[in-house]
């Protein structure tokens, strides 16, 4: 079967070879030469058996690379073999470990940031320990993205089922959609439990050693665990994440005043709960408590609800998401202080105006839930040991993820990923941050281009976003003197979504009609999430609007919706299209 | 008011002569309506190309047809509010059509005076969504115009028609968006305040019976005198039984004050089965019946607990076991399903439902079990606690009117069953015998209606013959 496939590939390649060879080698091609690299592998062939004997089992060689062997990049193949192999000897003849460091590498926090430098670090030949004071997963996996994406399933689906309209539509007749909270909040336990049970199995696997205990850094490549474990290591990354945090005044009791940490375990459903901040989190619970029957009022300290997205995608959104849900708001109002309910008294909470400062309402609701957003956890961590001040917390960093110090110096060996720093506190951020450091200390300079990082929020339908927004891009463009264009495109044209009766929805690309980058995506429709990829490969790629505007989208996908985004967008004609090295920022 | 509007506006696309008027018309009607008005102004209309032009400078904005296949759009997002002085070209209100959202923009100079069509709602292809007016001094004239736009403005959502005064007043409008809650202790959960603003209620006019006495939204669907709405999700689903009904045609527009009430699953389930059973080609056979015998024997078994429903159901039974054919059933059309039981249903009405509990092998149980039986069945019905083998394993339906002094009537054949017996009221009635004798007996008349597919004329007739001889020699229904 191999063979036979191998074969047809090889005739497909054949017929292109000629036009192929003929335009990049200036002509004087014949068959000998369009098989100079296959003689290589096979010599003293005759050229037409050279297909049969072309066999993967025989050179680990995977179709797609074999195509691109005869299609005249031929030579790269071996030699890229050849680049990893000295890759791999170079970092372990310059790196190579003195004898004093345990480990050649140590992550602080078995988050998903440190995990995914775990793995790279692995791969990459490392020793690698990770460190926990507290559970494998950190935020995302047990009280973040994991048990939170349960609650949002259960709510997509209540919503799905209680919206008679939409199901009348389909033709579909359900009574009474209920839920069990028990049973919903257990769907959410089971799931982070299996998460994290995935986590510990695969960094065991791999041979990460896992040191239980909190993590100090005791001075230079060297580190405390637990109460008197010291280990040393060459480099050492600082992965700690992050805590949500709660603005002074409110008074967070665990039972009717509480963070996401809370209300993930889904304790009780209140049937009015007060949700301060309408980012991320705060629309994501939103959408859980609505689905579940509660009456939400959002706190908004800024002017507008979502201040974090672009402002068309975060109005449209405001219109879905808010609007027709049991949801009230009050924005540019701080919340100053939140007394939970006892005595029989319902959870009071005060506002003032966020630029005058005076009192403007009181509150009285069944709950609060706390949504402004997560502080860095690095206390106990030992900074001062090697004179690194943290600024409101988050560890400063250079772009490479390089720890400085308080005089603005590099601390050797030692780098800082993830909520910790700040940068972007997001869990594939903090990985990709980790990858990046890991690259880095084997040897291979790596800068991680932020702009390329997708970003998500799971509502129903779901929000999603890369690169820049319009007025960022527009502020960018000011400054840099070149031209901004937006093009849109609205999920009501695309075949699946209307299937799916979910035509909502818009899909948003700015970029530059001069050259074709593409500066940003943001989406908010059924699965923006899952099809916000397409953009961001093509940011960190650099790939511009007009090759990616050939590429072919199957009929009839969701993913059409990006398709007539690109087709929509109006390259001017000049506009060459060379691959740039992704910008860093 | 009335006098004050006598003005009715253009399309915004138009730019021709004035027309005046000085009649008044109230309400701005559409188009075409109005065109049959106009002649009642003092100026001829020339109203051909149905433009008409205002001496006043209030005009209305309409709602723009988007695309070929718009009828109607949503008002996603007023632009400009109330007040704002516009020019012309300036983007005033963004419409979402079938297919897009776009900017509508104005062709006039002027000062958006009213919003008639408020952000989030509908309004047919040329209604009127906005007023403006050309100057300060005619925004008034133009908000009573609104006023009574709004009044008339068709709700292009009737949901379970709210019973909206006819008259609005001008002002609910402003109430929008800080009102509820500034009262100091009335305290209204968000959705309650939601639906204050829809059904323009006075929160004033609330009381809060929820948790700290705040107004939940079941309190605003009370005082809008509003069936409340199922609430959102109770914890624990119940086991509702899943009856797809099938989905309602499209309803012709709601009488005003007429109100939907959505079915309950029961209802659904009936009205399923009745389309269902279109589809089976049936006939009816009537037979006449003396009941003296009958009603003799009643008489005697009543104080032991037997009931008239029980007498015609084992009445029925014995028959049937005679003719099996009319307790089989055709389900496919192709084919007789012989049913080795005879199990008759009988339809019981209760509180706006319709069930037919099944009396099991109706032919083998005596009368007295037959009766303790049923008395069972209809407790059971009474408290919904029906099994469904309890109400869906009928071969043979029996249907009773003859208690509200119904002569006759003609049932509808439930699907799945072969035959169902309608009964009417027993009355005296002058009969003549084979000699010339007349006298006076009770005479009930029985209507069968059957599947023809399977059961013919003959068979029901002679069924009907066998049923009736068991009815007028009762004595074998006590063996």
């Amino acid at each position: 079967m191999h063979c036979s496939a191998a074969f047809s590939q090889a005739a497909t390649s054949a017929t292109a070879v000629p036009t192929i060879s003929g335009s990049r080698h200036v002509g004087a091609l014949h068959s000998s030469s369009s098989s100079s690299s296959c003689t290589l592998l096979i010599p003293s062939k005759p050229i037409n058996l050279r297909f049969c004997g072309l066999r993967r089992e025989a050179f680990g060689f995977s179709p797609s690379a074999f195509t691109r062997c005869s299609n005249s990049q031929r030579v790269q193949l071996p030699s890229r073999r050849r680049f990893k192999g000295s890759n791999v000897c170079a970092s372990l003849g310059d790196n190579g470990i003195p004898k004093s460091f345990d480990y050649d590498l140590i992550i602080i926090g078995a988050g998903v940031g440190g995990h995914g430098a775990a793995l790279h670090a692995v791969e990459k030949g490392l020793k690698t320990a990770i460190i926990e004071g507290d559970v494998v997963g950190g935020t995302c996996v047990n009280r973040g993205c994991v048990p939170s994406k349960a609650l949002l399933a259960v709510s997509g689906r209540m919503r799905e089922l209680q919206s008679e309209h939409h199901m009348k539509a389909l033709g579909l007749q359900v009574h009474a959609a209920g839920y069990d909270r028990q049973g919903v909040a257990d769907h959410a336990n089971n799931l982070a439990t299996k998460i994290r049970n995935n986590l510990t199995n695969s960094m065991k696997a791999l041979g990460v050693d896992i040191l239980t205990g909190v993590g100090t850094i005791l001075g230079p490549q060297k580190v405390k665990f637990g109460t008197d474990n010291i280990v040393t290591a060459k480099d050492i990354i600082i992965a700690t994440g992050s805590v949500p945090f709660v603005p002074k005044g409110i008074e967070v009791d665990g039972k009717t005043v509480i963070t996401s940490d809370h209300a993930l375990k889904l304790e009780f459903v209140p049937d009015w709960i007060a949700i301060v901040g309408s980012g991320y989190i705060g629309l994501e619970f939103s959408d859980v408590y609505t689905a579940l029957g509660s009456e939400v009022t959002f706190i908004e300290a800024l002017d507008q609800l979502m201040p974090g997205f672009d402002p068309e995608i975060g109005k449209l959104a405001q219109r879905v998401l808010v609007n027709p849900r049991k949801i009230d708001y009050h924005t540019g109002v701080f919340a100053t202080k939140i007394t939970p309910a006892k005595d029989g008294k319902p959870v009071t909470i005060e506002l003032i105006d966020a630029k005058t400062k005076e009192p403007k309402d009181t509150l009285e609701v069944d709950a609060a839930l706390i949504a402004t957003g997560r502080a860095p956890f690095t206390n106990g961590l030992g900074l001062e040991n090697i004179n690194v001040v943290t600024q409101r917390g988050f560890v400063p960093v250079d772009e490479r993820m390089r720890v400085t110090d308080a005089n603005g110096n590099l601390v050797p060996h030692l780098y800082c990923i993830g909520d910790a720093n700040g940068k972007m506190m997001l869990a594939h951020a903090a990985s990709a941050q980790g990858i990046s450091v890991v690259e880095q200390v084997t040897g291979r300079d790596h800068v991680l281009n932020h702009l390329s990082i997708p970003a998500a929020c799971f509502t129903h339908p779901e929000i999603s976003m890369v690169g820049l927004t319009e007025p960022q891009a527009r502020e960018k463009a000011e400054k840099e003197g070149f031209e901004v264009s937006v093009a849109k495109t609205s999920f009501k044209a695309n075949t699946k979504a209307l299937a799916e009766n979910e035509g909502e929805g818009l899909a948003k690309l700015i970029y530059r009609p001069d050259n074709g980058e593409i500066l940003g995506v943001h989406i908010f429709g059924l699965h923006a999430a899952d099809l916000i990829h397409e953009a961001s490969n093509a940011i960190a790629l650099g790939t511009r609007i007009q090759d990616i505007k050939f590429a072919v989208h199957a009929h009839p996908t969701l993913s059409e919706v990006l398709d007539e985004l690109f087709k929509a967008a109006k390259v001017k004609d000049h506009a060459s299209n060379p691959v740039s090295e992704p910008v860093a920022v | 008011m009335a006098t004050l509007s006598p003005f009715l506006s253009k399309t915004p696309l138009s730019n021709t002569p004035t027309i005046s008027f000085s009649s008044s018309i109230s309400t701005p009607l559409k188009w075409k309506s109005i065109t049959s008005f106009s002649p009642s102004g003092s100026s001829s209309s020339r109203s051909r190309r149905r433009i008409f032009i205002v001496q006043s400078k209030i005009r209305e904005i309409f709602m723009p047809a988007l695309s070929s296949t718009m009828t109607e759009g949503k008002i996603v997002s007023w632009i400009k509010s109330e007040g704002d002085v516009l020019s012309k070209g300036e983007s005033v209100v963004v419409v979402e059509s079938d297919k897009a959202d776009m900017d509508v923009e104005t062709f006039y100079d002027g000062i958006l005076a009213a919003i008639v069509v408020p952000e989030g709602e509908s309004a047919p292809v040329g209604a009127a969504i906005g007023i403006l007016a050309e100057t300060e001094a005619e925004v008034a004239q133009a908000k009573a115009k609104a006023a009574s736009a709004g009044a008339a403005a068709p709700a292009s959502h009737p949901v379970a028609s709210t019973p909206v005064p006819a008259v609005s007043p001008p002002e609910p409008k402003k109430v929008a968006e800080s009102a509820p809650s500034v009262a100091r202790k009335t305290v209204a959960t968000p959705y309650a305040k939601k639906l204050l603003k829809q059904h323009k209620v006075d929160i004033n006019s609330v009381v809060g019976t929820g948790p700290f006495g705040r107004i939940t939204p079941e309190d605003v669907e009370k005082a809008a005198g509003i069936a409340p709405s199922k609430s959102v999700a109770p914890s624990a689903a119940p086991a509702a039984l899943p009856k797809p009904a099938p989905a309602a045609a499209p309803a012709a527009p709601l009488l005003p004050g007429s109100t939907v009430v959505p079915f309950t699953t029961m209802q659904a389930a009936v009205s399923k089965n009745m389309i269902e059973s279109l589809s089976v080609p049936t006939f009816r056979v009537g037979y006449p019946i003396i009941t003296d015998a009958l009603d003799a024997l009643y008489e005697k078994v009543k104080p032991k607990g037997v009931t008239m429903t029980a007498l015609l159901a084992k009445a029925a039974a014995m028959a049937l076991v005679q003719h099996p054919v009319v307790n089989a059933s055709c389900k496919d059309g192709k084919s007789f399903t012989n049913n080795a039981n005879i199990n008759i249903a009988v339809a019981v009405a209760i509180n706006g439902g319709l069930i037919t509990p099944v009396l099991q092998d109706a032919d083998k149980l005596d009368l007295y079990l037959l009766s303790e039986k049923w008395k069972e069945l209809v407790e059971k019905a009474r408290s919904k606690q029906l099994q469904p083998h309890e109400y869906n394993s009928g071969t043979f339906t029996l249907s009773n009117l003859g208690m509200f002094g119904v002569d006759r009537f003609d049932a509808i054949l439930p699907p799945g069953q072969g035959a169902i017996m309608a009964v009417g009221a027993s009355k005296p009635t002058v009969a003549a015998d084979a000699d010339g004798f007349f006298s006076v007996k009770s005479k009930m008349l029985v209507n069968v209606t059957a599947d023809h597919r399977i059961i013919y004329g003959a068979d029901l007739a002679t069924f009907l013959q066998t049923f009736s001889k068991i009815v007028e020699n009762p004595e074998s229904l006590t063996l």
